[in-house]
């Protein structure tokens, strides 16, 4: 009764807000979308992009956010079969074996949209000096440059844990540890986050304050870079080193206990199109899943689409990421 | 001790008898639904036979757990130490701008860490980032609200004969200081440096932006198990764990101050300084505070300004609408999120008040039995906010009790985080309330509960005016247990500022920051009215008395 109430009331209120009145006459079903807390809640293209997808089938999408990625599977784990929504977005390979293993999903998530986390590189840094920017893996070890990098700890950020699997995948499971050994020897700087490494020690960045030319970022923090500049500019200062990038791929399904399978299974459908697939880049910066897509003219130039990004097994990231992450702070941090 | 002169003191002082129970009834059922009931629903899901002796003996939890309690002592014994001259200054003399320095002292306290820290990230110098000394420093930064605050409002009501008369017998400044102000202080004191210890061994934001990747807390590698690894059951056991020892903590220090609680009549108000060297101090003190704490804010608003290497109000022009540029949107209101915020504000300043001085009273009327009350009510201050998260995730899941997208649990997690502070502020006054203020209302014909009504309510009514405030101040700057809660719809003042933050490209940063800043002048608006209130409150009674 209560939660009828509760799907009544926010029912109402999202149609208020649409001005969707023909809507009304007939009491349309509800899902609810659980998302990481970087999904826009309103107001953006993809929130139009759900509202057009209300209008069509007459089924409300009402979003909750549930912390970031890492929280929001977490969550899905331990309320697994009572889950807190219908469909979830934005469970990343690196999480996707917990949350398979966890049994949270009806039936099997689909891939919605994928990223790269890749070494950023400052132009200008490297063109006042003089020297290339590192082309590979091998060169970030390489004397000319040395104390140049700085990267996120892989146990407490996401694009930290993605570069520290490049490095796995570059190396082999029991090689990675001399090559961050060396790494260390290279002067490579670790910060806690992702910001902090962007905007606190990292020279690229517009506005930063670092004075570091290189950085683990995403390969689309380039075009970031430009559609946000403030006065407008038409390049980027930032470039990607494309032989760097770890392949993140995010999934979405429908989660297991829902009180709305049909509905469901179609906003899942929905979340595939190209009508919401389209306005991904500019809103999450990422890559649509579907590749009917055409991409905006600032992704096509500025941001880097490596031709053989690093990946990994999602079961084996899951079961050896502790270890890891133990081993990784052994040998950088003490 | 006790002879028939006191016994009959102690006959005219009894209150009803159904009193204590009634005022401790709402704070006992609020912590058991909102807090012990989570709690416990989480710990009886996930920990397992084996997971204490594996969390327990997991590698490298020594160092996290050596490092926590090192830190807290430096930090906190630090904090006291830098907080004392403030404390004094603003609760003894009045002068122009004492209000905005009291905001300035308090508003880097109230601020959420993710928040400042990332403006004291810049001021630091390179070298620190990253180390024991940058967490320790900012820790002081941050915490020297709480010695002000609780130091201050004790400080405010000592009599003044005391010290006179110790200087007319030829005391030193020093004696002065030993032998009367700090034993006369010693209840607030210790209710300060617990508050900062719990706050600095609990720190989760400041350990973790600036302390790097090699200081974690315990705090931090539970919120880490959680939330990264997957392993619940590890993080539920190192919550209890971090309970344990807080709990030893809090108990073993409200012993200290019960025993430590003097009695005296009102105090003196503060005044205009007078002699030259109580000017001098007045302006030394003064300036060197005001520098101290106001250059990392002032950085913060700086950065608002700052696009594209100059400077520029386009971050401010932009905050209005979420569209950036035509087509491009974060889906970040920052107007809505102040709305918001402002709404939970008033709601946690409501339900922390209402239930911080039911339990002070009744913690205050029971003497023994209060002691249970007193550390329960601290008890949500020292539980890591991811397990309260989860536990109220996976407790308040079923129907009629579903509430786990309800937009009250936002407000009432931040009642939890707040109550404690009202509970703190008052405790201290309403122990100091000399018994013969009741017995002579008693003598005078007031029936038991007029008399409590007359003498205890009364004298919590100023600082309880000041705690609404810092309820909801701390309501508007918390981060961690609403970051843990699961949200719908708009996003409050931290969370939008941290989203903003977490974004490549210079126009969200910079708006961020605007955000920073009107988060920081409406935390130090909150907290002038709610000091204007308190004062004008304090003098009507000073002048009735």
């Amino acid at each position: 009764m209560k939660k009828l109430l509760q799907v009544g009331v926010v029912a109402a209120l999202v149609m208020v807000s649409c001005g969707n009145d023909d809507a009304s006459s007939n009491t349309p079903a509800a899902v609810t979308l659980v998302t990481y807390d970087s999904f826009p809640t309103k107001d953006t293209p993809l929130n139009a992009a759900l509202a057009a997808f209300t209008a069509d089938t007459g089924i409300v999408v009402n979003i909750v956010t549930a912390g970031d990625a890492g929280t929001m599977v977490t969550k899905a784990v331990l309320t697994a079969g009572n889950p807190e929504g219908d469909v979830m977005w934005g469970v990343d390979n690196t999480l996707l074996s917990a949350a398979t293993d966890g049994k949270v999903f009806e039936g099997e998530p689909v891939e919605v949209d994928f990223g790269d986390v890749c070494v950023n590189y400052d132009i200008a840094w490297f063109a006042d000096i003089g020297i290339d920017p590192p082309a590979t893996m091998d060169d970030l070890l390489l004397p000319e440059y040395k104390d140049l990098l700085v990267v996120q700890n892989p146990s407490t950020s996401s694009p930290g844990l993605a570069f520290l699997l490049a490095t796995i995948a570059h190396t082999g499971e029991d090689r990675w540890q001399q090559y961050w050994t060396a790494l260390r020897a290279n002067g490579v700087e670790v910060v806690d986050s992702w910001d902090s490494a962007y905007y606190e020690r990292f020279s690229g960045a517009a506005g930063s304050a670092g004075d570091k030319p290189l950085v683990v970022s995403y390969g689309s923090s380039p075009p970031a870079e430009v559609v946000f500049a403030d006065p407008p500019r038409d390049d980027a200062p930032t470039g990607v080193i494309g032989s760097t990038c770890f392949r993140q791929t995010e999934f979405a399904g429908v989660l297991r206990g829902t009180d709305h399978p049909d509905e469901a299974a179609q906003l899942t459908e929905f979340l595939l199109s190209e009508t919401f697939q389209k306005e991904l880049p500019l809103t999450l910066f990422v890559y649509p899943a579907n590749p009917s897509v055409a991409l905006p003219e600032v992704f096509t130039k500025f941001a880097v689409v490596p031709t053989n990004p690093f990946t990994y097994d999602p079961a084996s990231i899951t079961e050896n990421r502790q270890q890891w992450q133990d081993q990784w702070t052994e040998i950088v941090l003490r | 001790m006790a002879g028939p002169v006191d016994r009959d003191r102690a006959a005219l002082n009894r209150r009803p008898s159904w009193l204590e129970p009634a005022l401790a009834a709402a704070p006992a059922i609020g912590l058991a639904l909102f807090y012990m009931w989570p709690l416990g629903t989480l710990l009886a899901r996930v920990v397992q036979p084996g997971s204490v002796s594996e969390a327990l003996g997991s590698a490298g939890l020594g160092g996290v757990l050596w490092f926590t309690l090192w830190q807290a002592l430096a930090s906190t014994a630090l904090t006291m130490v830098v907080g004392f001259a403030p404390a004094y200054l603003l609760a003894r003399f009045r002068f122009r701008g004492r209000g905005a320095l009291l905001a300035i002292v308090t508003v880097p306290f109230m601020l959420p860490t993710v928040v400042v820290g990332a403006a004291f990230l810049a001021l630091l110098p390179s070298g620190w980032h990253g180390t024991a000394l940058a967490v320790i420093v900012a820790h002081v930064f941050f915490n020297v609200a709480v010695v002000v605050r609780l130091v201050g409002a004790m400080w405010a009501v000592l009599p003044t004969d005391l010290t006179a008369a110790a200087r007319t017998l030829g005391a030193s400044p020093g004696q002065l200081l030993r032998f009367v102000v700090l034993p006369l202080l010693r209840p607030a004191l210790w209710a300060a440096a617990t508050v900062v210890f719990l706050f600095t061994f609990t720190s989760f934001g400041a350990a973790k932006l600036l302390g790097g990747s090699a200081n974690p807390t315990l705090e931090v590698e539970i919120a880490r198990r959680a939330t990264q690894l997957g392993d619940v059951d590890g993080a539920a056991v190192l919550s209890l764990l971090q309970l344990l020892i807080l709990g030893v903590v809090v108990w073993w220090s409200s012993r200290w101050q019960r025993r430590a609680s003097l009695q005296f009549g009102s105090g003196a108000a503060a005044r205009v300084a007078r002699a030259r060297h109580e000017r001098r101090f007045v302006a030394i003190a003064g300036v060197s505070t005001a520098l101290l704490m106001s250059v990392p804010l002032v950085v913060l608003i700086s950065r608002s300004f700052r696009l594209g290497g100059r400077w520029s109000a386009n971050a401010w022009r932009t905050l209005g609408s979420s569209e950036v540029r035509p087509g491009v949107s974060l889906g970040i209101d920052p107007l809505a999120s102040i709305t918001l915020s402002l709404k939970y504000a008033v709601v946690a300043a409501v339900v922390s008040v209402t239930i911080g001085a039911c339990a002070a009273l009744a913690i205050a009327a029971a003497r023994r039995h209060g002691a249970l009350l007193d550390v329960g009510m601290m008890l949500p201050l020292g539980t890591s906010a991811v397990t309260i998260g989860l536990g109220m995730l996976i407790t308040f899941d079923t129907a009629p009790f579903d509430w786990r997208s309800s937009w009250w649990l936002i407000p009432l997690g931040h009642a939890l985080v707040a109550t404690p502070f009202v509970v703190r502020a008052l405790l201290p006054l309403l122990r100091s309330i000399p018994a013969d203020q009741r017995a002579a209302a008693a003598t005078l014909g007031a029936s038991p509960l007029r008399a409590w009504l007359a003498v205890d309510v009364r004298h919590i009514l100023r600082p309880l005016a000041a705690s609404a405030g810092l309820a909801a101040a701390i309501s508007l700057g918390e981060f961690g247990a609403t970051t843990f809660l699961t949200r719908a719809g708009s996003e409050t003042m931290p969370i939008a500022i941290s989203r903003l933050l977490g974004r490549a490209g210079e126009i969200p940063r910079a708006q961020g920051f605007a955000l920073a800043t009107i988060l920081l002048v409406t935390t130090a608006c909150i907290i002038g009215i709610a000091s204007t209130a308190a004062q004008s409150t304090g003098g009507a009674r000073a002048r009735r008395e």
